[in-house]
């Protein structure tokens, strides 16, 4: 059945699942928001081991996510994985190293004879929490900024600075998406926790923290929007193939596709009512409209990218070097058969909310910390 | 483009690959078996009722967090290093290699890291049944990721349900199944993961008897080794059998691997295994000296390992190199002028394409097509560069082996005198009980190296030499990277064998 769809319409489905998973990603870098948060809205060593117990019940699930977002990506536009992490090694080189010091540091953390000092290990979190995600943020940023690749005959990669990749970040379009996603991540971080622990001092203090990073937040936020509108942007001529710069292209994928301009809308507006839900209507709940919302926009960001003849991952020192999910995509074959593979992901998605919802009924307190079990914390 | 290759660019890479995989499969063995016998103490506990096995299960999980931990780190690294450091490769072969990994990501890790969460803190907040269930399935998500990535790994060693598209310049997957089900990806598979159960059974026995050796928890540590010892002696049994499954398979598919594995620069008839030899350092492929400066050999087991008949033929490095012609065998020299052939067609169709000149560019692709089997080989310099180094993989091999028919015994005598019910007063036993903890390790890591320095050049069997999969870096650059991961992943071996062992000291909660 799948393998009769034509080679556009795969492109297209693979193009909208690997944003699928990469708005996911975005929605559970509230692990990531949370872990820079230990120092500020924990007030004492109790505190921080409570709040890191709660993260560290769910950091697999995000770093999993990345590293399916990364497979998908391989499968999927293998051609993106070969230019991008071959290309930008200094600042994917930069991301994975704040990811390996991520995964150790819970088990590690609390456990005697750990050699650094749970000190460190918390300062990993941080790194990771920080520093990660501003990467992250300048590395998507470039689809729409372009980078600076060319790509001989035979599709192999030569990155034109010595900086290989980290040159994104002294651009501050790009810093302005890396900086806010790092706000988000910490509004998102401070719901989850309001959500996950029971601790009435940390609760009002994780609710400030959503606030104050929410108004942090937006400016970063406001200058990446209204520049992605006016920016010129690029384009593939549909009937040459031939990539060309546009001026407001992105403001043309977003109002010409009404499904973007809605994605975007609802998704603010959810992540906003999470905000105010949490903040002024003391409830818990902000969580799941914070991250819906995030998910929803993190699509449209994705789909204005790549969707409506767009180069998703543009040069920007030689134009017909660009990646289009057109000439970055597998073959129809591979493409197929990843697709019959995706129709698990419905089931495994389940599994892993009803795992969630078991495991999350009660809420994480101080005594549980003390009660069986103590030992194996992190 | 062979110019334009720098080697020591491409040895830093090569080196960074291995000492990531190294630090990965110190982790991943000890997940893959440790992560069963959990299931196995754990199931005994809910069947038995009985607050000790629970105590005993909690004991072992807390060590395999520990170390599911830093293997998850170093694991990471490992997926996205194809991209960063053969970004070449990534791009002509990831319409199947990457594949694979998705899939992993999808089946594998999402079970094992939810699972998990399960297990670990579930204790009190799921039922026995749903807790036990999360345990198995940490375990199934462990060894299904395991099935992936060595589905992947197979697929290097003997290429399979793929053919070169020479407009994009890469290799295009035409069967799947021929991939998931390759006899390679299935023996590797069995033979990872079974020996991988050997080493967590080695692990749990060694430090039982380390337990019963300082006289602590022994009601516990006799109960580990009666599990451990039944599970480690089945899973030896089955290694040597899948390993004999492998050297069938390697003789057909890498015949230069397995030549290089026995020392073996001449082909015969009858060939015989090396029991015991030391190789001559000096030996060159196609020179007289001699290949041993030691060796003890027995006739034709190799032969009969090989092609399962004593008396058949083995080729030697050297019939492979430089062909054999008696034997059927087309030697790498002739496979390298024909391979260079094919990359000068590649070029030339290329060229002929971009001009819009159909006619050229048809009689160019035919005469590809005529060497395109040739392809990787063109990418070679001369016919010895297809050899691996045969000390390291003579070596590997050997250790391996040796410490393979060993396991088994020590499994053998811990059941017997657990029986007997006088385990605790052989110390000498007990002693070997911890010695074998870090020979198990040794034998897994030699293993990689006899499969992964025996394909040496190829990145992908006989189409893809490393040197051409590599990404445009500097030296520098994968230098830099190389010692920053070589001080960080030891700063995190350091803490994780800190950890474990101050955790071992501690021993089991108490009652």
């Amino acid at each position: 059945m799948i393998g009769q769809l034509d080679l556009s319409t795969l492109q297209h489905i693979w193009w909208i699942i690997v944003s699928l998973v990469g708005s996911i990603f975005l929605f559970l870098t509230f692990v990531q928001g949370g872990q820079t948060l230990i120092f500020s809205v924990a007030k004492n060593e109790e505190e921080k081991t409570l709040l890191i117990n709660s993260l560290g019940r769910k950091w697999e699930l995000t770093f999993t996510t990345l590293v399916l977002f990364g497979g998908g990506l391989f499968a999927a536009f293998p051609k993106f994985y070969a230019t991008s992490f071959g290309g930008a090694y200094w600042v994917w080189m930069l991301i994975l190293l704040t990811f390996i010091i991520q995964a150790v540091s819970y088990e590690y953390r609390s456990k005697p004879g750990n050699f650094l000092g749970a000190r460190v290990y918390e300062i990993f979190l941080f790194i990771n929490g920080s520093i990660g995600i501003l990467l992250i943020g300048t590395a998507v940023a470039t689809f729409f900024s372009g980078s600076n690749f060319i790509l001989n005959e035979m599709n192999q990669v030569t990155w034109q600075t010595p900086l290989r990749g980290l040159e994104a970040a002294g651009s501050f379009f790009n810093l302005s998406l890396g900086l806010f996603l790092v706000f988000l991540a910490r509004v998102l971080g401070g719901m989850y926790l309001l959500n996950n622990i029971e601790h009435e001092e940390l609760e009002s203090r994780c609710r400030r923290s959503i606030w104050i990073n929410f108004l942090w937040s937006l400016p970063f936020l406001l200058f990446f929007l209204i520049s992605l509108m006016i920016r010129e942007g690029f384009a593939v001529d549909p009937a040459s193939g031939e990539v060309v710069r546009q001026q407001f292209k992105y403001f043309y994928n977003l109002i010409g596709f009404p499904v973007n301009l809605a994605l975007c809308l609802l998704g603010l507006g959810m992540v906003i009512y999470g905000v105010v839900a949490n903040v002024y209507k003391d409830q818990k709940n902000g969580i799941w409209f914070g991250g819906l919302g995030t998910i929803l926009v993190g699509l449209a960001v994705f789909f204005l990218a790549g969707f409506n003849n767009t180069p998703f991952y543009p040069s920007s020192v030689d134009l017909g070097s660009s990646l289009t999910i057109a000439n970055a995509s597998s073959s129809h074959f591979t493409l197929t058969v990843m697709s019959y593979v995706a129709l698990a992901v419905p089931a495994v998605m389940a599994y892993i909310a009803f795992l969630w919802y078991r495991m999350d009924r009660k809420k994480l307190n101080l005594a549980e910390l003390e009660g069986e079990g103590a030992k194996s914390l992190y | 483009m062979v110019e334009q290759i720098d080697l020591s660019q491409v040895n830093w890479a090569r080196g960074q690959f291995a000492l990531t995989a190294i630090y990965h499969w110190l982790f991943v063995p000890l997940t893959l078996g440790l992560s069963f016998l959990l299931a196995f103490f754990e199931t005994i506990y809910v069947k038995t009722g009985n607050e000790e096995w629970k105590r005993l299960t909690k004991f072992w999980m807390t060590l395999f967090a520990i170390n599911f931990a830093i293997g998850v780190a170093t694991g990471l690294i490992l997926e996205f290093q194809f991209g960063t450091n053969w970004s070449k490769y990534s791009w002509m072969v990831g319409d199947i290699f990457g594949a694979p990994l998705a899939i992993e990501g999808i089946f594998a890790f999402f079970l094992e890291a939810s699972f998990f969460a399960i297990m670990f803190f579930g204790w009190e907040k799921v039922s026995k049944g749903l807790h036990l269930f999360s345990t198995w399935m940490v375990a199934v998500g462990s060894n299904l990721s395991a099935v992936w990535i060595l589905v992947a790994n197979g697929w290097m060693q003997f290429p399979t349900g793929m053919a070169f598209n020479p407009d994009n310049a890469r290799f295009e997957m035409q069967n799947f199944a021929d991939i998931v089900f390759s006899p390679v990806a299935v023996g590797k598979f069995t033979h990872a993961t079974s020996s991988s159960f050997l080493l967590a059974a080695l692990f749990v026995i060694g430090v039982s008897s380390w337990f019963l050796l300082k006289g602590r928890h022994e009601l516990m540590a006799k109960r580990s080794i009666a599990v451990a010892s039944i599970f480690g002696l089945l899973s030896s049994v089955y290694v040597v059998f899948t390993g004999d499954e492998a050297a069938y398979n390697i003789a057909d598919k890498q015949p230069m691997k397995l030549a290089a594995m026995e020392g073996l620069y001449r082909g015969q008839e009858s060939a015989p295994l090396v029991g015991f030899g030391i190789p001559n350092p000096y030996k060159e492929v196609g020179d007289s000296a001699d290949p041993f400066i030691a060796e003890f050999k027995i006739p034709g087991l190799l032969s009969l390992l090989a092609n399962r008949e004593a008396g058949s033929f083995v080729p030697g490095m050297y019939d492979l190199a430089f062909g054999n012609p008696e034997r059927g065998i087309r030697g790498v020299q002739e496979r390298i002028a024909s391979g260079e052939r094919a990359i000068d067609y590649l070029g030339s169709y290329k060229k002929a394409v971009s001009e819009g000149n159909e006619e050229a560019a048809g009689s160019y692709l035919s005469s590809f097509n005529q060497h395109r089997e040739d392809l990787g080989y063109g990418y070679l310099d001369k016919p010895t560069d297809a050899v691996p180094p045969v000390a390291t993989t003579f070596w590997s091999f050997h250790i391996m082996v040796v410490l393979g028919m060993l396991f088994p015994i020590i499994f053998i005598l811990f059941m017997v005198f657990l029986k007997k019910g006088t385990v605790s007063s052989h110390r000498w036993l007990l002693n070997l009980g911890i010695i074998s903890i870090p020979l198990s390790y040794i034998a897994s890591q030699a293993g990689w190296v006899t499969a992964e320095v025996g394909r040496q050049p190829w990145a992908i069997q006989g189409l893809l030499p490393v040197q051409v999969a590599t990404s445009n870096l500097t030296t520098a650059a994968v230098q830099t990277t190389f010692f920053v991961f070589l001080v960080l992943f030891t700063l995190l071996l350091v803490a994780e064998v800190g950890i474990m062992l101050k955790q071992i000291k501690l021993g089991p909660e108490e009652k």
